[in-house]
């Protein structure tokens, strides 16, 4: 089988890997990356759970393929933490209890990074619509919301 | 020596707050391991070949193309899996239902499986098996597998419970009722008597982990399994019975759960991986698809309800009868029966009945789902009782509250209870802000009860102190929703110790003895009693230690705050030791010191709950949203509020998702139309509201803090509650669930006519 | 002597009463006793029968006492999710 090589940057590394032609981003991350943040949750763009970004972009990774981001600039859940410091919205949804099983959890960091960094102060409405494809099954949401409404508020405030 | 387990009504330090749970930050940043997210070596990857027919005859199945193909490395099929089950009906039904043996019961139904180098081989593997079915008719309908006319999926299957013994098999396995009294007479009595039929449609617990296992099985017949399961023991024994080893040599370790709400208290595919990797010699990696988790994993029944409840004027409930029917899938089961345990069970009835029908039909195998059979029953029921309340002119709280069940009354499903919440809830529900509110324009408010058992089972917790004083604690329930948490806050409270010094773990089936599932909302309760047990019995060591120590003997040493003291001024005048200097001596005073405890946790009490809706729909097309949600839930004690609240809030938003859009939709030919997120729509972050809620604490007299169960009460009233909201919105009794928008808009033009 | 009521299921296999009177100690005992004289019973308790004593359901443990006049129901062994 003949692979495709895509060189490109993935949370500011320097990567490069072959590819399949049809391999989704997100197989390429967890199977042959060893990224296993990101979750399949459903492999069809329904769920959010495999939510990475693509040149600043939310991107479904398992609606991308690996050889489209060749050159690109890929951010995953991975890179979010800086050292040994957590990102605000991962510190507050630990704090306020905003996973139960953690699937989900990856995904809405990420789409919820990508809310924030677009629009720092939205609204209840805002929020949930800019986490309306990111599908979680435990917590019904309410804690999600207000996390990323504390992280708002505490991002602003910094 | 045994724990006491009675309530104590003791003051608490730790119990009751709110600390970080210690699996977050893996959970935030990627790191927690999940079933999909561990690789062996050299492992192969499994592909199942499902069946496209609802009911057929496998008449062959012919494999050898793709054992040509270059790549693949072991292709199973029922021959592979012997019948070991020695008569056993239930194992049987389970081997039956991993893989196909002479017939397909329903769309999805697994008739072979392959392990290749890698996906793409075992892609094409699977469609170079040819198999040769007969097609029979099929039944997907729980009322239509009933009539005469129904194809009947098991010849073997004569209806229990009913004298005499039919001498003609047929779908339904089995028959049962609850109750007491003179349900006649009680109608006789009854001034209004309201009177319908209700149905709901199946659902899925939709956790967004799809099942996923690595299996090793080594020719020396030892194994080791990773795997995402609610209950990884019973993964262990019953995959090591339907593969004839021993269970000894089976190692499951469970990984990080993504949801599990009942669907993963089951084995679906995980004994195919396991006889792959044997017969292969091999570790294998089988991974679920999202449509196979819709098709073939094990969503609840869909209903049919008949429901009748008669009241005198004054609102007293002289009456209730109940005939459910539910079907457990392709195979004998018994929801049917649990359903009509629980219909009832938040009022105190003179005259009440319950029948249950239990249906077998062409869809896959049911499993549990949160608080199983209950939701539909109480939909039925809290339907039924808001009607009353409307035609008697009464207010529907102040009718359930002369209705409810309290200390002291015979409870529907027989015995009598002790001290519950029921009144409680309802009590909170009418003083409740919520109830108060304004409602706007096309708004409906309902609101409805809801009841479940909670239970216990086997447990055990091994706490061991470590040499500097800090705790490690093995647990064998899986953590669905935070219980490391909780757990380790009882571990905390008992020793003395902060709650940060304490680490639980989930053991591996070889680490410890065996634990039933996390199900039955048991995690927090029955591993909670195991961990105060294993902490008093480590504590007794702790305080011998102290006296070899201070030498003086082992009674005249009590434990306080992390302490070890002297009894009393005749004991001696030592200062206190703490656990860390007791923990840096042990070497010398006796070696490791730990706790264990193995218990069988009965007595996990009762639950109940009162949810209120507030619900708009749009005339125009049916839509409905909900705009205000509120529950109001008996938590016993809620160890982490935190969690509690999360199991409310979590339980209510499913039970939204189940009244408002979710259900499987078969097509004629059987086949499930719908296997997929974008088409089996759950509830999204738009369509909530916040979901307040309020914990109420009636200790559970069977517990030393007073605990109940908490995880599975929240699913029971929605489907109620926002059919009475509904109902009250558009002015027409809603009786189907889900309310999706073509059956609203179909009540509103029916009201029109 | 106790008395134990049954759920719908079992009462055909008793010939349709709503209760037996049983001599037992014990949970054990008492299920011992109904499968001896009533050998339809073995599969009910094969799939699973909790026993409610005086109101508080015991799945598991069998050794638990039947005191005296204690309000005994015997019930299918509930699953969860």
């Amino acid at each position: 089988m003949s692979g495709v090589h895509v060189s490109t940057t993935i949370n500011g590394d320097a990567v490069e890997f072959i590819c399949n032609a049809d391999e989704p981003l997100l197989d390429v991350l967890r199977n042959r990356l060893g990224m296993t943040g990101s979750k399949e949750g459903c492999g069809t763009g329904d769920c959010g759970a495999c939510s990475v970004t693509v040149n600043g972009r939310l991107v479904c990774s398992c609606l991308v393929l690996g050889a489209e981001v060749q050159g690109a600039k890929v951010e995953t859940i991975e890179g979010m933490a800086k050292g040994d410091k957590l990102h605000p919205l991962q510190k507050n949804f630990i704090s306020h209890a905003a996973l139960q099983c953690g699937i989900c959890t990856p995904g809405f960091l990420i789409a919820a990074k990508v809310l924030l960094d677009k629009n720092p102060n939205p609204s209840e409405e805002e929020i949930r619509f800019g986490l309306a494809g990111n599908l979680c099954r435990c917590t019904g949401y309410d804690k999600i919301v207000r996390a990323v409404q504390a992280t708002a508020k505490e991002m602003r405030g910094a | 020596m045994p724990l006491d387990t009675n309530f104590t009504n003791q003051k608490f330090k730790q119990v009751g707050t709110r600390p970080l749970r210690p699996d977050g930050v893996d959970k935030v940043t990627g790191r927690a391991k999940y079933g999909a997210d561990y690789n062996a070596p050299g492992q192969l990857i499994a592909l199942v070949l499902r069946s496209p027919h609802a009911h057929a005859k496998i008449k062959k199945i012919d494999t050898s193309k793709a054992e040509k193909l270059p790549g693949v490395k072991a292709i199973i099929t029922s021959a592979d899996l012997p019948d070991l089950t020695g008569g056993d009906r239930g194992m049987r039904d389970m081997l039956e239902n991993c893989m196909a043996r002479k017939k397909v019961l329903y769309d999805g139904h697994a008739v072979a499986a392959v392990a290749a180098i890698d996906q793409t081989t075992a892609r094409k593997a699977l469609k170079l098996i040819q198999v040769d079915y007969e097609i029979l008719p099929h039944v997907t309908d729980v009322d239509e597998a009933l009539k005469p006319s129904a194809p009947v999926i098991h010849n073997d299957i004569f209806t229990e419970g009913v004298e005499p013994k039919p001498t003609k098999p047929s779908n339904n396995n089995k028959r049962a009722s609850f109750g007491h009294g003179d349900i006649a007479q009680g109608f006789k009595d009854a001034d209004i008597i309201v009177e319908h039929t209700y149905k709901t449609e199946q659902t899925h617990q939709g956790y967004i982990e799809p099942h996923a296992c690595v299996a090793n099985v080594s020719p020396d017949g030892q194994g080791e399994l990773w795997v995402c399961t609610q209950g990884h023991f019973v993964y262990r024994n019953q995959c090591a019975a339907l593969l004839g080893m021993d269970i000894s040599k089976l190692r499951v370790t469970a990984s990080e759960i993504g949801g599990g709400f009942g669907g993963k208290t089951h084995i679906w595919a995980e004994p195919l991986a396991l006889a792959l990797s044997r017969k292969a010699n091999r570790p294998v990696k089988l991974t679920m698809s999202r449509e196979e988790v819709f098709r073939c994993s094990g969503p609840t029944s869909s209903t049919s309800i008949d429901m009748k409840i008669g009241a005198k004027r004054d609102g007293t409930i002289t009456a209730a009868h109940g005939v459910l029917r539910y079907h457990g899938g392709a195979f004998p089961a018994t929801w049917a029966e649990f359903g009509a345990m629980t219909a009832f069970a938040c009022y105190d009835l003179k005259n009440v009945k319950s029948e249950s029908i239990e249906v077998i039909v062409n869809r896959p195998k049911t499993a549990a789902y949160r608080a199983p059979s209950a939701p539909m029953a109480a939909f039925a029921v809290e339907s039924a009782v808001d009607e009353l309340a409307k035609k008697i002119g009464m207010d529907p709280v102040e009718l359930r509250i002369k209705n409810a069940a309290k200390q002291g009354t015979q409870s529907s499903y027989g015995p009598v209870y002790g001290p519950i919440g029921i009144g409680a809830t309802l009590e909170a529900a009418k003083n409740h802000p919520h109830m108060k509110a304004p409602l706007g324009k096309n708004q409906g408010r309902g609101m409805a009860c809801g009841f479940w058992f909670n239970f216990g089972g086997q447990t055990c917790a091994d706490l061991n102190v470590t040499p500097d004083g800090t705790v490690t604690l093995a647990v064998g329930t899986i953590d669905v929703g935070g219980s490391r948490a909780s757990i380790g806050l009882m571990a905390a409270e008992e020793l003395g110790i902060p709650y940060e010094n304490v680490r639980v773990v989930v053991a591996d089936t070889s680490s410890l003895g065996h634990n039933d599932m996390t199900d039955g909302s048991r995690g927090t309760f029955s591993t909670g009693l195991a961990t105060i047990a294993a902490a008093r019995n480590a504590i007794k060591v702790l305080c011998a230690r102290a006296a070899k120590m201070w030498d003086i003997p082992e009674d005249a040493v009590i434990w306080e705050d992390g302490h070890a003291k002297p009894a009393g001024t005749n004991a001696g005048n030592f200062p206190p030791l703490s656990i860390k200097e007791i923990a840096a001596a042990a070497g010398n005073t006796g070696g490791p010191i730990a706790g264990h405890n193995e218990l069988v946790a009965d007595g996990a009490g009762v639950s109940f709950a009162t949810h209120i809706c507030d619900i708009e729909v749009d005339p125009e097309t049916g839509r409905s949203t909900v705009k205000r949600y509120t529950v109001i839930q008996d938590a016993g004690k809620a160890i982490h509020p935190s969690y509690v609240e999360g199991q409310y809030q979590g339980g209510a938003a499913q039970g939204i998702g189940w009244a408002l859009n979710e259900e499987y939709i078969y097509g004629k030919d059987g086949r499930l139309q719908n296997a997929g997120f974008l088409d089996y729509r759950i509830p999204v972050c738009s369509d909530l509201p916040f979901i307040d809620t309020m914990i109420l604490e009636i200790p559970n007299p069977n517990h030393p803090y007073g605990v109940r169960g908490v995880g599975e009460t929240s699913i029971v009233p929605p489907l109620a509650a926002i059919a009475n909201a509904m109902s009250n919105a558009v002015g027409v009794r809603m009786t189907h669930i889900p309310m999706s928008p073509p059956r609203v808009l179909k009540a509103i033009s029916n009201r029109k006519h | 002597m106790a008395e134990v009521h049954l759920w719908g299921a079992l009462r055909p296999i008793v010939g349709g009463a709503l209760s037996v009177s049983v001599e037992a100690k014990n949970i054990r005992e008492l299920f011992k006793v109904l499968a001896e004289q009533y050998p339809a019973f073995e599969p009910h308790l094969q799939r699973g029968i909790a026993v409610s004593i005086n109101g508080k359901i015991y799945r598991d443990t069998w050794d638990q006492a039947l005191p005296p006049d204690a309000e005994i129901y015997l019930l299918p062994r509930i699953p969860g999710g």
